[in-house]
């Protein structure tokens, strides 16, 4: 099964090729406070709806693991208020971060290896909570309330990582190359098991498949993606505090998932887009501080009316005026 | 460390294990019948804390009702939490039984709105009820002396609602019911029973349980911002470690996780949280279903 059609390849490089020249048009306050923003926590949620798409897991960890990420780049980094007596080089943080979260995803699947569905979800959300709850009560390593302040980023060729053209570039490049990874991976004989598990694991067990190993696999490369991620939005926010892995985070990477649409990974992105410009502009629909409610209400409709998202509402328009190819396309299964 | 010291904070722990049961009890018995695990949980117990103050105020400030102010705060949370569980079950859950993550996505939307508006209309500051007389002030216990009335009555308030969902599922028609519906709610609506209707009075029992927590829990300690996730993150807890659907497993649940809690902020703060999940985690490795939760 082909995970995409030629013309949606041609239509992913088209939007990639806008994307690189944004820039051109768009001034600094879009590039970073809305598509570097989104393209950020949008790779957090790509993990989340990888694991839903293709592994049916409904995880809420992937925040906490982005978290993970975050705070290991936070206590290595040389620049960290309070500053830290392990500090290293940002090229030594990075990657020490991303095996941490890549660690933890696994930890997390292997937690989670024997329940799913609603299980799954009630463990990791306990989980989650229950790591923004420690690092917030723990000062030794996390600084309790207050976090850690001052993650500037390296360096990309001599500028900062704060300017926003490199954040921009740097977000795009990775959120890119996470989403090709994914677009990859569900093609190669480890996804096709994974979705085979998705659909009947007894059956795929029988076939002499290790589901369990499979299932802690998916999990640690999604917590790979989600690490990225972190490491990123910690640069995005110059810093990292235990409200920024709490409840209302892990919710909202959930609700960029399923408004975006759960069904294919640029949901995820999709989702982040729409999450960000609503959070931006909602001052101006609705009252500023209520915010919440609104995007609760969005996530309520979506959730009620089209529970495969903004994505799976557009491919009903679409097929609802091409009745035709639909049955094409249910006939060839 | 002396005795003393001992038994206060496992006194403690039970204490806080009596309203985590109260309101984890409400959680279970929902996902029991219904397979819905009710993320608004937390909420409801919100609503039952906020209503309750909003009609507690008022009467505790008049000399002529401050008497029994805090008798009908109780009621009043209760029947709010219960309203509110039966208008989520009737309008957005029982057209969507079966489908039970989308159930959670639903109950996660609602618990956003819900604590939005609560804070739009109540605001953040933290408030507390005042007990009533009878049960304000400090009994004298045995080896530990002078101890809050009230948290022994959270104990044995506790026990109550224990032993009365005990009754009602094991003694009475509606408790029948419910028993078969977890089972095979099939054969249950096919023996001519409203199921409908049994999951809306299961919901609002349930929900009216998170409200009667919220009054009671408000009491014990102030209400502040955050306490609708550490309840809802505490009845999560305390059933996956118990069982889901099994009131036994709740108690159980409850009281390792309640008296883990006192325990480790007693021996060492900065990590007792990792305790909590310690015994989680252990729980699951060794039995995914719980300490008394049954397979399939």
């Amino acid at each position: 099964m082909a995970v995409m059609s030629p013309r949606q390849w041609a239509l992913t490089a088209v939007v990639l090729a806008i994307m690189l020249a944004l820039p051109l048009v768009l001034p600094a306050f879009w590039l970073s406070g809305i598509l570097g923003r989104s393209l950020v926590y949008g790779i957090v949620a790509l993990s989340l709806t990888f694991l839903a798409s293709y592994g049916g897991f409904i995880s809420l960890a992937q925040t906490m693991i982005a978290g993970v990420a975050g705070y290991t780049v936070a206590i290595l980094a040389p620049t960290a208020i309070p500053a830290s007596s392990s500090a290293l080089s940002y090229w030594l943080a990075m990657p020490a971060a991303l095996v941490a979260a890549t660690v933890a995803g696994g930890v997390i699947g292997l937690i989670a290896v024997r329940t799913r569905d609603i299980y799954l979800l009630m463990i990791t959300l306990a989980l989650a909570v229950g790591f923004s709850l420690f690092a917030q009560s723990n000062i030794d390593w996390f600084n309790g309330y207050e976090g850690i302040r001052n993650i500037l980023g390296p360096d990309i060729f001599g500028y900062p990582f704060r300017t926003h053209l490199v954040f921009y570039y740097v977000s795009l490049t990775v959120a890119a190359l996470l989403y090709l990874l994914v677009l990859y991976v569900v093609r190669t004989p480890f996804g096709l098991t994974l979705q085979g598990i998705r659909d009947n694991p007894r059956r795929v067990s029988a076939l002499g498949f290790d589901v369990a190993l499979h299932r802690v696999a998916a999990f640690a490369l999604a917590g790979f993606i989600a690490g990225c991620g972190g490491v990123l939005i910690t640069f995005y926010n110059i810093g990292i505090t235990p409200s920024s892995i709490g409840m209302t985070a892990t919710v909202n990477v959930l609700v960029m998932s399923v408004i975006g649409g759960l069904g294919h990974p640029i949901g995820a992105f999709i989702g982040a887009v729409i999450f960000s410009l609503m959070d931006t502009f909602a001052a101006t629909v609705y009252d500023r501080n209520r915010f919440n409610t609104l995007i609760g209400l969005v996530f309520l409709v979506i959730v009620l009316v089209s529970p495969d998202g903004v994505l799976g509402f557009g491919k009903r328009l679409l097929f609802w005026r091409k009745p035709k190819a639909r049955e094409e396309q249910t006939g060839t299964h | 460390m002396t005795l003393q010291y001992m038994i206060t904070v496992t006194l403690n722990g039970l204490t806080l294990a009596a309203l985590y049961f109260i309101v984890a009890s409400g959680f279970s018995l929902i996902f029991g019948l219904m397979r819905t695990v009710n993320m608004a949980h937390g909420s409801l117990y919100l609503i039952g804390a906020y209503v309750g103050f909003s009609v507690f105020d008022p009467l505790y400030a008049s000399s002529a009702t401050y008497d029994y102010a805090w008798y009908i705060a109780v009621v009043a949370g209760v029947a709010a939490a219960a309203v509110a569980g039966v208008i989520m079950q009737v309008v957005f859950l029982g057209w969507m039984q079966g489908q039970e993550l989308r159930q959670a996505l639903v109950t996660i939307g609602l618990s956003i709105i819900v604590a939005d508006q609560l804070l739009a209309i109540y605001g953040g500051n933290p408030f507390q009820f005042f007990a009533p007389d009878l049960l304000f002030g400090p009994t004298l216990v045995p080896v530990i002396g002078r101890y809050s009335t009230f948290r022994l009555f959270q104990i044995g308030l506790a026990l109550a609602v224990g032993i009365g969902l005990w009754v009602l599922l094991n003694k009475t028609r509606l408790g029948i019911m419910v028993r078969a519906g977890v089972d095979d709610r099939q054969m249950l609506a096919a023996c001519g029973i409203n199921v409908p209707l049994v999951s809306v009075a299961v919901f609002a029992l349930g929900a009216g349980l998170a409200g009667l927590g919220g009054v009671i829990g408000a009491t014990a300690q102030p209400v502040a911002l955050g306490v609708d996730v550490k309840f809802l993150l505490t009845s999560l807890v305390v059933v996956i470690v118990g069982g889901m659907g099994s009131i036994g497993g709740t108690a159980i649940g409850a009281i390792l996780i309640g008296v883990a809690e006192q325990w480790g902020q007693a021996l060492f703060p900065t990590y007792s949280v990792i305790l909590t999940f310690a015994i989680m985690v252990a729980v699951l490795a060794i039995r995914p279903q719980g300490i008394l939760g049954r397979t399939g």
